[in-house]
């Protein structure tokens, strides 16, 4: 099988198995887990789960202090405690999960972190010159450092799909690890999320083979998208992520994180991605530490449907906030 | 739908064209009068497409081909018969305007919905069949897999011949689309009257929006704008002019357009073959 | 400097994993039945309406996953038979062969519209009466049966095109037709029965298997709304006696068959001295080859599907792997991770993936053959997570790695979840492996390598052969044997010309 060698900085060099994806298979698997039909107290469960699994995010030219404090206090409150609190003892529940955590531009991670001060809730920035992350590396370097020393705790980079694609992948090896160096700035330890931008790649052997250089180089996560362009997370191309991280498992006994991002609306979506990860990776995968939702609207269609368990009536979302 | 009882309360319908899946009016603001058969009370008002509708149909048609051909064929041959079921549940109204305006006794107008729904019922079993019969696995010398398929031409434009015929356009617009084709039809304004009803069967058999365009126009005003469109890719004329025809078959040099001639046997393989193309594959076979 | 500890994203601690469980288990969501209504004893079915058997007798038919009785059958007898070949001769020469194939046509085009109504109706029933998951019958089963009454509609009034040679002239249909069927896909094989046959202007005398016979009852009833005339299809129940009588019976021109080679071996010889035309469609000892350059998570699912789809139950099941050296171990390690995951239980549960075994005898068979597999060698898996449910006859999916071609389980049919696994080195060791059985239904392949994917299916001797995928049916693709899986095929242009006579 034809193999990728990629060296190592100290010298040594990794012969990355170019995996060879069914692409029709891969689908056909991926759309068995929208048969699974998740119900009473399990659907309950993975309501909370997917919710304590979301990075609430906003990438927008347009994004300023006001928006940002807005959304993290979304982020540690998803609906005003005291406004659910009845429905919750009544069936004896845990309050609502705050999100994992926010994800927003370099420029406003000062903002995010005093929002957040005390919250536990993870700081996300994106760097690289995200989306496009066709900048010089030095510019790449600096902005995850500026990202990491105001306070960030992950990092969401994206690849260099350009070199990706005209087969330079010693390259995208190389830029990935020099990110990673630059994750620990100023006495700061932030986890890295490498972006494929699956859209982008043309094919799942792409897809596949950008997972395990990502992983070789060091993700603490691999991330399907930037939400930018279509199209963003599908279960087939996850599940084929998935099995990346599943092989480095088995190979090094290290367990690497999955982050779809952008596309996933609704909680039935969601779901799909529980049972998913569940029954291709295991039950260990199914914490915020592994997995994460990269997702703005899908934190109210989580709340409307925790809601409805509760009540049997369907809400909408004026019952916490739009935003 | 009188347009004469004297106290003129009746809502009467507006014929418009069909396009993309939607009814505009006519971007030219004309319309010619349908009148009720052998009087001179007219019965509606139809559009007389221009040029720049044909354009914006072509338009439409082109950007459903490629997701109608990729359709599963057994797909294609569901909404086909949805079409079937929908003129059976129209056949009241269908009825009504042969009678009206063509005057066909109510008996012959019985029999062409019956024909109609026929013709659909007909490509709609050869959708996923056709296949079998026109392709074929080529025993070629030497270690080779080669196989012909027939595949959709593309866009196919469709001028009805001036003596509408509702049967014959059934069998036309089924044999186009059966196999993945989109297509943009010229209905003559005699039966202009008749668009309507036909695109609704249309709009609501779960066909992709553009699929089928439907214009209602001047045949000689109009045969040249298909003949020389380069988005067209085949060409059916089943107007009787020779002349025509001729014309036709000159003008399709510039993009080598498949021009198709008046056909006689409606429900046929023969009819459907007009609008295929065939693709051989070739794979090695070895270690 | 600002220290980021506090904010650090600690996975356990605040933003707790879990809601209101500790762990995300699937709930069960099971299927109602209220859809059904199930009467207490079943009729025969002939010349259109329901009747009382001849002689009275009626046996039961079970839940396989509750072990409970459902309803009770008819046993139809010799004098059954005849009836039920009379009222097909009757209708065939009086009303059937008289209408057009458009008529004919539209007959089977409302069947299919109506089934797909009842879509519901017959999925919850076929899980019932067969054992089969819910999602299953479902999604698989039930389309699929619609699908291939659709598919013969178009054909009726076409059949000049499927026969080369015919010019004009519509080929003619053989007269009455002798069908029986096995318990596996019981309404699937009733509808690639009867589609083709009343397509080409047959009538039909229909055998389901004993153990399933309530959907195929049900489609009576279909028949019926669909305005079928009287006696173009008769449903006869019963066991292997009726079935005896019924491929017996001097006035039938052809008898279809689906069932165990040992069964199509005694038809065979039954009509030997005889005119009547026959089809077999029998077992399968079908290999599964995995090359070393396929895409192996995919083929895993594949070899899954291939051997534990329907419980195993399946006679193109891919029961015999065969690894090429280089990845076995890699592969077999995917294999067990990927069946510990599989669901097994209450077959109306949406959630499971494996069902019941159809019947306390094909429980007690495949064990016998999985006792025998332990003597011989072989090193036996099954699941260690999965638990069977108390009642019903559930059985784990469960393989033996490195057994050899001599061994019983490679060459035996067991008709269950069970897998036999091998290895081979060459292409060529991979083909003669593979056709080292004197079955020859389907095999599988698998390599991301074109040329040798064409060179392995030329090579093949089956009748179906799955390149980077398994299981596939379709009502536009012939399906049948060579050797001792029969002959004869079903589905496509080809699924038409044992029905006429060519």
């Amino acid at each position: 099988m034809r193999t990728i060698s990629i060296q190592r900085e100290n010298g040594s060099s990794v012969a990355i198995l170019a995996v060879p994806v069914d692409e029709v298979g891969a689908h056909e698997r991926a759309d068995f887990f929208t048969k699974r039909s998740i119900k009473k107290d399990s659907k309950l469960t993975a309501l909370y789960m997917a919710l304590s699994m979301c990075d609430l995010t906003t990438l927008e030219g347009s994004d300023t202090p006001g928006r940002i404090q807005q959304m993290c206090a979304k982020a540690r409150y998803p609906v005003p405690p005291d406004l659910i609190a009845p429905y919750l003892l009544k069936k004896n529940l845990r309050p609502i999960p705050s999100v994992a955590a926010v994800c927003v531009y370099p420029s406003m991670v000062p903002v995010a972190v005093k929002a957040l001060a005390g919250s536990g809730i993870g700081i996300a920035s994106v760097a690289t010159a995200f989306p496009s992350g066709q900048a010089p590396l030095e510019v790449k370097i600096e902005d995850t450092r500026f990202a990491v020393e105001k306070g960030a705790t992950e990092i969401d980079m994206v690849i260099n799909r350009g070199a990706f694609l005209s087969g330079r992948y010693q390259e995208v090896f190389d830029e990935i690890v020099e990110i990673k160096r630059a994750c620990s700035s100023a006495g700061n330890e932030a986890h890295l999320k490498v972006i494929l931008e699956t859209g982008e790649l043309g094919s799942f052997d792409r897809v596949r083979l950008a997972s395990d250089i990502a992983i070789e180089a060091g993700a603490d996560f691999i991330k399907t998208s930037t939400g930018k362009i279509t199209p963003a997370a599908t279960l087939p191309v996850t599940l084929i992520m998935l099995q990346a991280i599943a092989d480095h498992y088995k190979r090094t006994g290290k367990k690497v994180g999955m982050k779809p991002a952008g596309g996933i609306r609704t909680s039935k979506q969601a779901i799909h991605y529980l049972c998913m990860v569940k029954e291709t990776l295991g039950a260990d995968w199914l914490t915020p530490g592994l997995f994460r939702f990269g997702a703005s609207a899908l934190v109210n269609d989580l709340l409307k449907q925790i809601y409805k368990e509760l009540t049997g009536q369907y809400y909408y979302d004026k019952v916490f906030s739009l935003d | 739908m009188t347009g004469l009882n004297t106290k003129n309360t009746k809502v009467a319908k507006t014929i418009k064209l069909f396009i993309g899946g939607e009814f505009p009016r006519t971007e030219s603001g004309r319309s010619t009068p349908v009148y009720i058969y052998k009087t001179k009370n007219i019965y509606a008002h139809v559009c007389l497409a221009s040029r720049k509708d044909l354009r914006n149909a072509v338009t439409a048609a082109q950007a459903a081909q490629p997701g109608w051909q990729s359709k599963s064929a057994y797909n294609r041959s569901q909404i086909l018969y949805r079409m079937a079921e929908m003129t059976e549940a129209k056949r009241e109204e269908f009825v009504e305007i042969l009678v009206t305006t063509l005057g066909l006794t109510r008996a012959n107008a019985e029999k062409s919905v019956d024909s109609a729904i026929d013709a659909f019922v007909y490509y709609a079993g050869f959708a996923d069949k056709y296949q079998q019969v026109l392709g074929s696995v080529n025993p070629v010398s030497g270690p080779h897999h080669n196989f012909t398929g027939a595949e959709a031409v593309g866009l196919v434009g469709l001028i009805c011949n001036q003596k509408f015929n509702l049967a014959e356009v059934a069998s036309q617009i089924a044999a186009i689309i059966s196999s993945g084709n989109s297509l943009v039809a010229l209905l003559a304004t005699e039966g202009g009257a008749l668009l309507a009803p036909l695109a609704e069967v249309f709009a609501t058999s779960d066909l992709p929006k553009g699929v089928i365009n439907l214009l209602s126009g001047n045949t000689e005003e109009l045969y040249k704008q298909f003949g020389t469109h380069m988005e067209i890719h085949s060409l059916s004329c089943q107007s009787k002019d020779k002349a025509m025809l001729a014309e036709l078959r000159s003008m399709a040099a510039a993009n080598m357009k498949r021009i198709v001639s008046p056909t006689k046997d409606l429900l046929s393989l023969e009819h459907l073959m007009s609008y295929v193309e065939y693709k051989t594959v070739w794979h090695p076979i070895g270690h | 400097m600002h220290t980021t500890q506090q904010n650090k994203i600690k996975a356990t601690e605040t933003n707790t994993a879990m809601g209101p469980n500790e762990t995300f288990e699937y709930a069960p969501s099971i299927e109602s039945t209220d859809i059904v209504k199930i009467a207490p004893k079943n009729k025969l079915f002939i010349n259109g309406k329901f009747i009382e058997p001849t002689s009275g007798k009626y046996f039961p038919t079970i839940n396989p996953a509750t072990e409970e009785k459902i309803s009770e059958i008819a046993d139809a007898n010799a004098a059954d038979v005849d009836k039920a070949v009379k009222a097909a001769r009757k209708a065939y020469t009086n009303v059937w062969s008289k209408l057009s194939g458009k008529e004919r046509g539209r007959y089977l085009f409302r069947i299919a519209r109506i089934i797909q109504e009842r879509a519901r109706e017959f999925a919850v029933l076929e899980t019932l009466d067969n054992g089969k998951p819910i999602r299953e019958s479902r999604d698989i089963d039930i389309p699929l049966v619609a699908a291939h009454f659709f598919y013969y509609a178009g054909w009726a009034d076409k059949l000049h095109y499927a026969v080369p040679g015919s010019g004009l002239k519509q080929p003619k249909p053989l007269g009455v037709v002798a069908q029986i069927i096995p318990w596996n896909f019981p309404l699937l094989m009733a509808a690639w029965k009867i589609a083709p046959a009343l397509a080409c202007g047959n009538t039909v005398v229909l055998k389901p298997a004993e153990s399933t016979s309530l959907s195929c009852l049900l489609l009576a009833e279909v028949l019926q709304e669909a305005g079928l005339p009287d006696g173009v299809v008769n449903i006869v129940t019963g066991a292997g006696e009726t079935g005896a009588a019924l491929v017996s019976h001097p006035d039938i021109n052809k008898i279809a068959f689906t069932g165990s080679t040992d069964v199509g071996r005694l038809i065979l010889k039954s009509v030997a001295n005889t005119d009547k035309k026959l089809t077999l469609e029998l077992g399968g000892k079908s290999a599964h080859i995995i090359y070393e350059d396929a895409a192996i998570d995919q083929a895993v699912e594949g070899v899954i599907n291939g051997i534990y789809f329907n419980q195993g139950h399946v006679c193109c099941a891919g029961s015999r792997l065969l690894l090429e050296e280089s990845i076995a171990d890699t592969f077999v390690d995917k294999l067990k991770l990927r069946m510990e995951k599989l669901r097994v239980g209450n077959p109306l549960d949406k959630n499971t993936d494996i069902g019941a075994i159809n019947s306390a005898e094909e429980h007690q068979k495949i064990k016998r053959l999985i006792d025998t597999g332990k003597t011989e060698g072989g090193e036996y898996y099954e699941p260690s997570s999965l638990t069977l449910p108390a009642k019903g006859y559930f059985h784990k999916p469960c393989f033996f790695n490195k057994v050899s071609s001599a061994f019983t389980l490679s060459r035996v049919e067991v008709f269950g979840p069970v897998l036999a696994i091998s290895t081979f080195r060459t292409t060529q060791e991979a083909i003669m492996k593979a056709n080292d059985t004197p079955y020859g239904l389907a095999a599988g392949v698998w390599s991301e390598k074109g040329s040798k994917i064409h060179k392995t299916a030329q090579g093949l001797k089956a009748g179906v052969i799955w390149a980077n995928t398994f299981n596939k049916f379709d009502p536009t693709s012939p399906f049948g044997g060579y050797f001792e899986s029969g002959f004869g095929r079903e589905g496509g242009r080809h699924g038409l010309l044992p029905y006429l006579e060519v």
